[in-house]
């Protein structure tokens, strides 16, 4: 055996030696590529952060959180009112898409059999691709029915949203309740419980940080729009507490009203443009985070 | 001979695939019946016809009649989810509830169906539960720990305790050994010799000396080949089946000649 050993020893270490070298230069090259690549697609992300930033601190003051619009047309003014806009049109588009989001998916997942759960999924899919400016005139035509022509207020704005971010809703809710191993609802079954309490006690408990989560990715998608709300929610100067009525502001709006019409004194205009715009960049940043954190808390503990 | 579970005629499908033909056999109160025979032959099927559990599966159904202490659970008007308070279930894989503690698993039963307990109450039916399932003594100073930090065997033992937390009349277990190493398995198998004073057991296994050392009545199922369905071949005392079988089939099986 140790004659065996011995002989044949040399012989993989020198095979080693020479397939060594060849991976060694193939591993070399591709992880510098990767690398290489990695970088290239940071440099539009930091050129973007580093501008928003550079150019968005100079009005990052009390003055910007402390005021609206109304009756300025130099320097000063701030957005407060685009920063509560945004506020309750976003969260009256988690009232409207959450919930119905949620149960859609648990339709799909639970319920849907047949033709039926097929054309959900399909129009879900639909939905998903919907161009936003179409959710917006959508939302308009709706409210202009009812309410008269030309009507404009956070409701609308919240509606137009609520069709963007249904789909997100649904589609992340559904992949995590299909992540549910079917082993906990047949246990829930085997254990006399009645198929809604499965569904309410078991099932949505399991899958909860994945869904809060999805949902406030969704939120995430939808508080940067612009176009549809720039239709239906209008713009304004000043503070509207009311979503029901007349015309509400929200950031990106408020951004694009800066840059578009600028007055007379126009490095003012510029500069609160960017420091809206910094504000909503954390804005979305803060909602990735919280999502993660939400999902660590509200994850199935293993220890 | 009192009858915990009469089984007549019963025949079990999935969609259009018939899986287990024409079985008819009663199963004493308080004893332990396993269900041998090869993969694909039905033994799980008719396991879970037992209460219930086969429909839940799109597309399955069932003919014939399953009497429970004297009640047909196929009978109309029966809800299968009051069958399944009375008939408990055991799976293969160990499947606590992942969001719950240790005592809320043994709970969860209780819970799901909406009884009312007092604190009390409630401390008792786990101290209970987990003794009869042989874990009070290891898991009783961290019951609010998760379900899932528990071993293997543990949680097959937890699920064990969630079955009996609800007092059922007969506790059907589905390979509840075939996930677990061999000390996890002896001490279920010690432990279901104790749950045969109060619950009548059925056990479906692949481990022959398993049903040869636990079981008091051993039905024996095979099957004539792939797409065919599953039937009874034998059913008798579990000595009587392992010393001299009636069948060649069963003999043939026993003996490790095929399957």
């Amino acid at each position: 055996m140790a004659v065996i050993v011995l002989d044949r020893a040399p012989s993989i270490a020198l095979g080693k030696h020479t397939v060594r070298r060849g991976r060694r230069v193939a591993d070399t090259a591709a992880t510098w590529v990767i690398c290489g690549v990695f970088g290239l697609a940071l440099i539009p992300l930091v050129s973007l952060l580093w501008t928003a930033v550079s150019r968005g601190l100079s009005r990052l003051d009390a003055d910007f959180f402390g005021n609206s619009m109304r009756g300025v047309v130099g320097a000063g003014g701030g957005a407060l009112h685009a920063i509560l806009g945004t506020g309750l049109i976003t969260g009256a588009t988690i009232v409207l898409s959450v919930p119905l989001g949620i149960a859609a998916a648990i339709y799909l997942v639970e319920y849907g059999r047949g033709p039926f759960a097929r054309a959900v999924t399909f129009l879900v899919d639909v939905m998903t691709g919907i161009p936003s400016i179409v959710a917006g005139l959508f939302a308009y035509t709706v409210f202009s029915m009812v309410f008269g022509p030309g009507v404009r207020s956070g409701v609308a704005g919240a509606l137009a949203l609520s069709l963007l971010m249904i789909p997100v809703v649904v589609r992340s809710s559904e992949e995590m309740l299909r992540l549910v191993p079917d082993d906990l609802r047949e246990a829930a079954y085997a254990l006399g419980t009645p198929k809604y309490r499965t569904i309410g006690k078991i099932v949505l408990p399991t899958a909860i940080s994945g869904i809060v989560s999805g949902s406030m990715l969704g939120v995430a998608r939808i508080v940067g729009e612009t176009a549809p709300l720039l239709l239906v929610a209008g713009y304004s100067d000043a503070m509207n507490y009311n979503l029901f009525s007349e015309r509400m502001t929200t950031l990106p709006v408020y951004i694009y009203q800066q840059w578009k019409f600028k007055g007379a004194d126009v490095a003012s205009y510029d500069d609160r443009a960017w420091t809206a715009a910094l504000v909503l960049i954390a804005f979305v940043l803060v909602i990735n985070l919280a999502s993660r954190l939400v999902a660590k808390w509200f994850a199935p503990k293993t220890r | 001979m009192p009858k915990a579970i009469e089984i007549a005629s019963l025949n079990a499908y999935y969609g259009s695939f018939h899986a287990v033909a024409d079985v008819s056999l009663t199963i004493a109160p308080r004893s332990i019946t396993a269900f041998i025979g090869p993969s694909g032959c039905g033994k799980s099927t008719l396991l879970r016809t037992l209460n219930r559990m086969h429909e839940v599966i799109p597309g399955a159904r069932v003919t014939g009649s399953v009497l429970v202490e004297g009640q047909d659970v196929y009978g109309s008007g029966v809800d299968p989810v009051l069958v399944r308070q009375r008939v408990g279930m055991v799976f293969q894989r160990p499947n606590p509830f992942p969001t719950m503690s240790i005592k809320d698993n043994v709970l969860a039963g209780v819970r799901l169906q909406r009884r009312r307990l007092s604190k009390g109450e409630a401390n008792s039916v786990v101290e209970r539960s987990l003794r009869s399932a042989g874990l009070w003594t290891e898991v009783r100073d961290r019951l609010d720990k998760p379900g899932a930090s528990l071993s293997g065997g543990q949680q097959q033992r937890l699920c064990i305790a969630r079955a009996i937390a609800i007092e059922p009349e007969v506790l059907l277990m589905d390979e509840p050994c075939s996930a677990l190493d061999p000390i996890s398995t002896l001490a279920i198998e010690e432990l279901m010799a104790g749950l045969k004073a109060t619950y009548t057991v059925v056990i479906v296994t692949h481990n022959m000396a398993q049903a040869a050392r636990i079981s008091d009545k051993t039905a024996f199922f095979t099957i004539d080949g792939a797409r065919k369905p599953g039937r009874l071949v034998e059913y008798g005392p579990t000595a009587a089946m392992f010393s001299e079988p009636n069948q060649q089939a069963t003999a043939d099986y026993i003996a490790g000649r095929f399957g």
